[in-house]
């Protein structure tokens, strides 16, 4: 596992931190930038994960980084919504040994000035490790979401499938959402999908919606629900699954539009 | 119960109803036909209040109120249901979910009390038992991979669902075989034959019409009504064409 040498403070000139929010990391202490939590996997079992970081935190910037090692046909999985704080932060570096998988489900939902971020490096260590990655952002006002995804792929990693996916919908002029995959892969017999998307809310499906007798506001939460319900399908409890999915749609109360 | 007089609209600035009157009273299916282009789904799209068909001029009244002023979810609490000519996808919402959020929705715009899951499912059951399509349907997404024939059903379920008071339907035969235009033609004159009810039913076949008997006959053509008469009209046209029938009628005048 990589150690942290020294206490480094980021700016955005670095890679990883480059849709950071530069007040934050110039202005944080450097304990909290350089403060990893640590999860270990042991071979064979799981470990789930959940965790909302919401609006009513409070925080004016929020920076949560974890890394996790995955034994050997173990599985880590990650589910969190980004909807608070002036700048918010997960970060996960997972490293996976033979035949372990990682399964991250992320949604970045928010206005105003908000500035919400995932960042994952996914190491493939080892040969037949799987990682399935899906983020779902919305934003309004000057909001932006970022995901930055990182592939590692050692050299003898043969037949990892890692997958991708990143999908934006804005629903103003004035938010922004930046998608950054990024392989670095030394193993030939490999499968790395990867999709980005950023667009707006479907006006044909809104249209039909209010045809049909339903009002904006509620046609728009509806899509927005069965978009990013994406981020958590592959969560199996299912009452956790809809916590999640309300979580996020509480989130757009603050849109006026 | 659906009175258009001197309707324009405009796309992007461009003109496509030109003046366009009609009227359709309460009972009354009234059968609209025309070639390509003429504006059909563009009256249909006024109608419904959809975005960037902008009417210039003219008014629409509804059962007595002004339509043009109505929202398009006002429209439909009123009672107007659009039947689209291209059903929309919306992945990851279902029928289910779809039509009983529209049905209490437009409940609760009249102030009615909201259905419970138990009497929605009910409801739909029945609807689409009338359609013959089958209930597991209605549990996937709305449109999502269904093929044209069943979409167009699916429309005809959700309106026997939602029981509206005037429909307008956009070539809801295409895209159908044989059998299931007699399904679909029969769910119309279910759900919609009835003293207090009205249909606009654009069509380009007479099939159909064997089926939905229309009270009148109007031909649209150039953004404009060129004709009406009775369910003969439509027999003209499919043995003569269009062109026929219109130059015989520009003869006369
Ligand atoms: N969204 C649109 N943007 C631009 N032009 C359109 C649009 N929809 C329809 N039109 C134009 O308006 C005219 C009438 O179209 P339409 O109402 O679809 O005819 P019909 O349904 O009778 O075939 C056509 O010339 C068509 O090209
Ligand atoms: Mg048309």
């Amino acid at each position: 596992m990589p150690e942290v040498a020294e206490l480094h403070r980021p700016t955005t000139r670095d890679e990883a931190w480059r849709y950071a929010d530069s007040d934050f990391i110039a202005s944080a202490e450097i304990a909290l930038l350089n403060d990893w939590r640590t999860i270990t996997v042991p071979a064979g079992e799981t470990v789930c994960e959940v965790k909302t970081h919401l609006s009513d935190d409070g925080a004016s910037g929020m920076i949560d980084r974890l890394r996790v090692h995955v034994g050997a046909g173990g599985r880590f999985e990650a589910f969190a919504i980004l909807g608070g704080g002036n700048y918010q932060r997960v970060e996960i570096e997972v490293t996976l040994e033979e035949g372990a998988h990682f399964e991250f489900g992320g949604v970045t939902v928010g206005g105003e000035t908000k500035r919400q971020e995932f960042v994952t490096r996914t190491i493939h260590a080892h040969p037949n490790a799987t990682s399935n990655q899906i983020v779902r952002a919305v934003h309004w006002g000057r909001a932006t979401g970022n995901y930055l995804g990182r592939i590692e792929v050692a050299r003898d990693a043969q037949k990892t499938d890692a997958a991708q996916n990143f999908r934006a919908i804005l629903l103003e002029r004035g938010a922004s959402a930046n998608a950054k995959p990024e392989l670095e892969i030394f193993a030939d017999d490999v499968l790395c999908a990867h999709g980005a998307a950023i667009g707006q809310l479907d006006e044909q499906a809104a249209y039909y919606m209010a045809a049909r007798g339903i009002p904006p506001q509620l046609a728009r939460k509806l899509l927005v629900q069965a978009f990013i319900g994406d981020a958590f399908v592959a969560l199996d409890d299912q009452s956790a699954r809809e916590m999640m999915v309300e979580r996020a749609l509480d989130q757009l109360a603050g849109a006026t539009l | 119960m659906l009175k258009i007089e001197n309707l324009h609209t405009e796309i992007d600035g461009k003109a496509i109803l030109k003046g366009l009157s009609l009227e359709v009273r309460p009972g009354e299916i009234h059968a609209i036909m025309g070639p390509n282009g003429a504006g059909k789904s563009t009256l249909s799209y006024a109608l419904g209040g959809r975005p960037n068909y902008d009417v210039t001029q003219g008014s629409v009244t509804f059962n007595g109120a002004d339509l043009l002023e109505l929202e398009p979810h006002e429209r439909a609490a009123a009672g107007l249901f659009l039947g689209f000519q291209y059903p929309v996808e919306i992945p990851g919402v279902s029928n289910v979910q779809f039509l009983r959020e529209a049905l209490n929705a437009q409940r609760a715009a009249r102030g009615e009390e909201p259905l419970s899951g138990g009497e929605f499912l009910k409801l739909a059951k029945e609807k689409a038992a009338l359609l013959k399509l089958d209930m597991e349907m209605l549990k996937r997404q709305v449109n999502v991979g269904f093929s044209g024939g069943e979409k167009k059903r699916a429309e005809m379920v959700q309106m026997g669902i939602l029981d509206p008071k005037f429909a307008v339907l956009d070539e809801t035969d295409s895209g159908l075989d044989i059998d299931a235009l007699r399904v679909v033609g029969e769910g119309i004159n279910t759900i919609m034959r009835a003293p207090d009810k009205g249909v606009l039913l654009i069509t380009h076949y007479q099939r159909l019409l064997d089926v939905v008997k229309p009270d009148r006959v109007s031909i649209l053509a150039n953004g404009r009504i060129v004709q009406t008469g009775g369910p003969e009209l439509a027999l003209r046209l499919e043995e003569e064409g269009y062109d026929a029938v219109m130059a015989a009628e520009a003869a006369h005048a």
